[in-house]
């Protein structure tokens, strides 16, 4: 336990001296910001309040920032280590290589959570000086705090393995940045044409739903926008979404950020110092 | 009970042959020098030691403890060669790091850092320092918590002359202390001085472990003896000793170990054909080239 909160406490000097904090602190606000000003018009005419709503425009930010933001400070944690050669001497102390991770994971973890809470903040408030209704959507927004932060676990523990199989930081930087290419893009734009070309047959109806609760991102987002009846209205989801239970969604999440961290000590626990 | 134990330790990388039957301890105390050409194994069997690497065969205790082991490492401290941190990181936070991976008390770091010269450089960052100012971290964080167990690999090798003595003195508390201490070393002048016993490693056969005084008896290499005469006399010195004249001042004589004592007599013989005498023993290159060749010859 001491050896977690001291790598922790090592880590979080390190995210706040190389900016790491006010980076994805002012990403996450910008963009929020951003979307808050663009505003929702539409929303009187869904008869939603405004604070659900964002939650719906917020849940597609995240899907693309806190997988980017994860990948990010993850894939220097192991493969710095061992470019600048600090990591032999490390592990002759007396902490495991599970606990050197898991020092990592919650400093980066708790500088995803600030950073989320600061975006989210800003426009939960928006949202709440424009609506009194706006109350009505602070389940909805917790639970896509709480979710985004499962996200944001399940891409940390990708990064992480990541980082302990690649040579060099460079290479896992290219790798953090495929990685999220492909899971967060390339996938949908896959089942999307997979989707057409089935012209609504078998695959759609039986392998589909399973294939969007296979990734993490499309668990994410089933999750969040599934979730809240508010938040299903404002982007007038249907379809597969209906037909997978939210509560599926949120396991898959978990699972993912479980089965990351996982890959991540296996991987950690291979590297020949 | 040694501190450090290793028997009939075998280390092959691939069919490249690192490490061949070692075996080797280090009584609490005790330090101990090995010696060893690039790639003779000498970091091999330290990060053997470290529980690092694992070895393909043998045992390795620390204190009745296997290797990499939690006790084993909770005793031990290592000094890596050319050791690396984490350049946004200052001295102080660096080895805060260090206090508390080990449970000591975080307060210590100013301490430490007095102890290897470093106190006023404490807070600036670790990016900024030179090689031998990290060299200066790596040797507090190996101080913390009285380490029972301290493995050095070339500790010494950034370290200027007035550096190098300050190490050793530090080094020689620590064993007076009864830290026992295993440490590779490039510098054998400096190693000659400041250990008790001496282990050469040679493409990974342990040649020779002994004290410097016992290796010297078993080399047989010859004792060096120098004569200084006056300038009318050198000619009569150098026939009646049987040396080789150097230069018009200068004699020379070698003689094996047995019989130093004999030909010193002889020389004390001269009387005031003589202004001065010394003898040079054979130089711990001399004793490490004949072991190590030894050892590349099987």
């Amino acid at each position: 336990m001491t050896g977690i909160a001291a790598i922790a406490i090592c880590e979080f000097k390190v995210a706040l001296r190389n900016r790491w904090v006010a980076i994805a602190v002012l990403i996450m606000a910008l963009f929020a910001a951003v979307l808050s000003a663009a505003g929702s018009a539409p929303s009187g005419e869904l008869g939603v309040d405004k604070l659900s709503l964002t939650v719906a425009s917020l849940t597609s930010l995240a899907v693309y920032l806190v997988p980017l933001v994860a990948l990010l400070m993850a894939f220097d944690a192991i493969s710095g280590e061992k470019e600048r050669g600090t990591l032999p001497l490390l592990l002759t102390y007396p902490v495991s290589r599970l606990e050197i991770l898991l020092g990592k994971f919650v400093a980066h973890l708790g500088t995803l959570a600030l950073a989320i809470a600061v975006g989210y903040a800003i426009a939960a408030l928006a949202a709440l000086s424009f609506d009194s209704q706006a109350l009505q959507g602070l389940p909805a927004l917790a639970r896509l705090y709480l979710t985004s932060l499962l996200l944001g676990a399940a891409f940390l523990g990708l990064g992480y393995a990541i980082s302990a199989v690649a040579a060099r930081p460079g290479a896992a930087a290219g790798a953090a940045i495929a990685v999220w290419l492909i899971l967060i893009v390339l996938y949908d734009l896959a089942l999307l044409a997979s989707v057409v070309a089935d012209n609504g047959g078998a695959f759609t109806q039986s392998v589909f739903p399973w294939l969007l609760l296979a990734n993490p991102a499309d668990a994410f987002r089933l999750y969040n926008l599934a979730a809240s009846e508010g938040t299903s209205a404002a982007t007038g989801l249907g379809g597969a979404a209906q037909t997978i239970s939210p509560g599926f969604a949120l396991v898959s999440v978990a699972a993912w950020s479980v089965i990351a961290i996982g890959l991540a000590t296996a991987a950690f626990r291979s590297v020949k110092p | 009970m040694p501190t450090l134990t290793l028997s009939h330790v075998t280390k092959s990388f691939r069919d490249q042959r690192a490490l061949c039957d070692v075996t080797l301890s280090v009584d609490a105390g005790e330090r101990v020098a090995l010696l060893g050409h690039n790639g003779a194994g000498k970091s091999t069997l330290m990060k053997i030691v470290l529980g690092l690497i694992a070895a393909d065969s043998g045992t390795i205790a620390i204190l009745g403890s296997p290797q990499g082991s939690p006790a084993a490492r909770r005793a031990t401290s290592y000094l890596p060669e050319n050791v690396a941190f984490h350049p946004a990181l200052s001295g102080l936070e660096q080895l805060r790091l260090y206090l508390r991976l080990r449970g000591e008390p975080v307060d210590q770091a100013a301490d430490l850092l007095e102890r290897v010269g470093l106190g006023s450089a404490g807070r600036r960052r670790i990016g900024g320092y030179s090689k031998g100012m990290r060299q200066r971290v790596g040797l507090a964080q190996a101080l913390i918590g009285r380490p029972q167990l301290l493995v050095l690999d070339e500790p010494t090798s950034g370290l200027d002359p007035v550096s190098r003595r300050d190490f050793y003195s530090i080094l020689n508390d620590l064993a007076g202390a009864g830290t026992a201490i295993l440490l590779s070393s490039h510098a054998l002048t400096e190693v000659e001085a400041q250990t008790d016993r001496i282990a050469i490693l040679s493409n990974g056969l342990l040649v020779a472990n002994d004290s410097l005084a016992s290796l010297r008896r078993r080399a047989a290499l010859p004792i060096q003896v120098q004569i200084a005469t006056r300038p009318d006399t050198v000619e009569e010195v150098v026939r009646r000793v049987a040396g080789t004249r150097v230069n018009g001042t200068r004699v020379e004589l070698t003689c094996r170990h047995d019989n130093k004592l004999t030909r010193l007599a002889e020389v004390a013989g001269l009387g005031d054909l003589v202004e001065d005498v010394e003898i040079i023993p054979p130089s711990l290159e001399q004793i490490y080239h004949h072991f190590s060749k030894a050892g590349a010859e099987q």
